[in-house]
């Protein structure tokens, strides 16, 4: 019999009961809670009058709709100027104090956005089934978790039993060998794959990301990485544990100690696919042949290295594709053909849970350093993920570099990822942005956005416009 | 959980690849705590030629004269049909919400993404996969005849269009259950309370790094 792949191990390891009807319930080990898609799940349990199952599980969060804003933020939650939104995080703090959930409040240190606070707390760890509200939740895969997003159903099911009704998925295997080149990310590689398979190039399939370049990827590269499965249209995206997947936890505020920590370790280190494992489906990359990726329509898979063209829709011989290069085009305000690198920019955003954690506020300052944002450019928001990817960032002197250069150094949230705050893009804008999804109006109404990662965010904040971030010495 | 048995209604098409959750519900309207009332901002950005603000009233806004839900041969529907990858992008169930609150029973497309698929049965509404052909063919005959409708048996899993052809479809057999006989599904996993708290009480034991760690 073919060895077990990851995910087969994961799923196994967490199956309560598989039902005749082929459903099976398998066990939560990890939820976390923000303000957006929890309030639902919560007024259900209340009036069915149910508890959550067990109160150790949740931890919760404010992150999709406060201010960034400094003075703002330190008015508190009754300084929220947007009405609506000011009760939707009143009413996760309400339910978490009347349920007895662990909530990291606002202003309190451990809050950020959902998938940059769950790690760097050990809130969740290796081997865990993890699930969250939100899509992004893959994110905790990049340590070999069972991480997905779910919906706000799922969220009260998840609080009212542990458990999810779930159907396996398939498996499949990314595997990129080689190394990358000088000024490629993470970021790059992901787009670079999304580029390839496409975004339903996923669906169905929890993704194992594998081979040398994995490998010598730090843990928060690889959550770069796994939190956009989602955009190849994969619920799950995971890489195996190892060393560096142990080390990353060492001493986080929830990771266990002592005994319990050698006990948690060697069940850490059997976090892999077995050699002989069978993957439902292959896909090979060469990381020498990425580079820093731009995306220049509205959707993930319409992305091209920085060196490349935008594509002419004439070329394309497949009619409903043809036709949706043509709208993207239209809507981004661009020509097929252009240089990807005389692509105009705006506004610049380095954040989101793609591109916020403490390596990326390090990349974007490395470029930022000793330069000065493009007079053109109308704003640079440098938003931190966490409040303690903020304080090191500050320990680090990073904030002063990007004040220094004229970007706007903010308060941990979601920010212009999807602009439910006032951080957002004017119609007909650019941005050259390190978040996750340039789907039309996702950065504010009429915007126009380009993915790229957070080396590339601050060149183009320096340049005015796309740029290679390899032409920067 | 409302049930669905059989529905018949009038088609809308949406001709449209790649239709994201940003799309079928923008994010300001996600600031709502309640479940209902998304229906007059389903699909805003497409709809109206302003900007949509939560809590507005719908009924002056300008319409898009381009959009076909605004358009009068569409009114009333209830099957909304729909190009591949249906749903991708964001977990909310804010998009069923708004879908289902504007009056469609059964979204037809050719794939949906996970997620979006998943958040449709918890609110019966039916997603339904037919192939790419059969949809391309179910988008000519529903552009070319007005009062275009579709019949959905859910227990026999099969559309049934006008001139009686039907076409089948698959659902795995748990969710179709819940569907026809609109069940809370949360009762139903309670009612295996043993075998949860059977392996919880073997994990507590193999992992006990995973129990009381948050307080
Ligand atoms: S940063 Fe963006 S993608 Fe990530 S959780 Fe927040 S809104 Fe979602």
């Amino acid at each position: 019999m073919a060895g077990k792949t990851l995910y087969d191990k994961l799923w196994d390891a967490h199956l309560v009961k598989q039902r005749d009807d082929g459903s099976s319930l398998i066990y939560i080990d990890r939820h976390i809670l923000h303000e957006v898609t929890s309030p639902q799940a919560f007024e259900g349990l209340r009036m069915a009058d149910r508890k959550p199952w067990r109160l150790d599980v949740n931890v919760a969060t404010p992150d999709h709709n406060i201010s960034t804003d400094t003075a703002e933020r330190a008015a508190g939650v009754d300084g929220i100027p947007d009405e609506v939104s000011r009760i939707q995080v009143k009413t996760l703090d309400d339910n978490c104090d009347y349920f007895g959930i662990r909530e990291f409040g606002m202003n309190e240190m451990g809050q950020g956005i959902v998938h940059v606070m769950g790690p760097e707390l050990g809130a969740s760890l290796p081997g865990m089934t993890v699930v969250c509200g939100d899509s992004h939740t893959a994110t905790h895969g990049a340590f070999a978790c069972l991480a997905h997003g779910i919906g706000t159903s799922e969220v009260e099911h998840v609080l009212a039993t542990q458990c999810l009704v779930a159907k396996k998925m398939k498996n499949m295997l990314i595997n990129v060998e080689g190394q990358l080149g000088n000024g490629v990310t993470p970021k790059d590689v992901v787009l670079a794959i999304i580029g390839e398979i496409g975004t339903a190039g996923g669906t169905g399939y929890a993704i194992e990301f594998a081979g040398q370049v994995f490998r010598d990827m730090s843990i928060e590269g690889r959550m770069t990485v796994c939190n956009m499965a989602i955009e190849a249209g994969a619920r799950v995206g995971m890489v195996a544990a190892d060393d560096k997947t142990i080390e990353y936890f060492k001493g986080r505020q929830f990771a266990p100690t002592g005994e319990v920590w050698d006990q948690a370790v060697a069940y850490w280190e059997t976090l892999q696919s077995d050699a002989d494992a069978m993957f439902d489906a292959v896909v090979e990359l060469s990381g020498g042949d990425i580079a820093p990726q731009v995306t220049w329509g509205t959707s993930p898979e319409m992305v091209a290295p920085v060196t490349g063209l935008i594509p002419c829709a004439e070329n394309e011989q497949d009619p409903a594709k043809k036709q949706g290069i043509e709208r993207a085009l239209t809507y981004m305000g661009l020509e097929g053909g252009t240089p990807i690198v005389e692509i105009p920019v705006d506004r610049v955003f380095i954040g989101s849970c793609t591109n916020s954690r403490i390596e990326d506020m390090r990349a974007a300052a490395e470029v930022a350093k000793g330069r000065k944002v493009s007079e053109s450019i109308k704003q640079v928001l440098v938003v931190p993920g966490s409040q303690m990817v903020k304080a090191q960032a500050e320990a680090e002197g990073l904030d002063k570099i990007f004040i220094e250069a004229g970007m706007d150094w903010r308060e941990p949230g979601c920010s212009m990822c999807l602009a439910m705050n006032a951080d957002k893009l004017g119609a007909g804008e650019h941005c050259a942005s390190t978040s996750n999804r340039n789907f039309e109006g996702r950065q504010g109404g009429g915007g126009r956005t380009h993915l790229v990662s957070p080396a590339m965010a601050a060149a183009a904040a320096i340049a005015g416009h796309i740029t290679d971030v390899r032409s920067f010495d | 959980m409302k049930a669905f048995t059989v529905h018949k209604g009038l088609v809308a098409p949406m001709d449209r690849a790649n239709v994201d959750t940003d799309m079928i519900i923008p994010k300001q309207f996600l600031k709502s705590i309640k479940r209902s009332g998304f229906g007059p901002n389903l699909f805003d950005e497409l709809r109206y030629l302003d900007e949509g603000a939560p809590g507005q009233d719908c009924t002056n806004r300008p319409l898009n004269p381009d959009f076909p839900l605004n358009w009068s041969r569409y009114q009333g529907a209830s099957v909304l049909l729909c190009r591949e990858n249906f749903g991708c992008g964001s977990s909310r169930e804010h998009a069923p919400w708004a879908l289902d609150d504007y009056g469609f029973r059964a979204v037809i497309a050719p794939s949906f993404a996970d997620i979006f698929f998943t958040n449709c049965f918890k609110n019966g509404l039916l997603p339904i996969v037919l192939e790419e052909n059969i949809v391309d063919k179910l988008f000519e005959e529903a552009e070319e005849n007005e009062g275009y409708e579709l019949s959905v048996d859910l227990s026999r899993q099969v559309v049934v269009t006008p001139s009686g052809e039907e076409l089948s479809f698959s659902v795995d057999e748990f969710s179709k259950h819940c569907l026809l006989e609109g069940l809370d599904e949360i009762g139903l996993t309670l009612n295996e309370v043993d075998s949860i708290r059977a392996y919880e009480a073997a994990r507590e034991k193999d992992t006990p790094w995973l129990f009381g760690a948050i307080k």
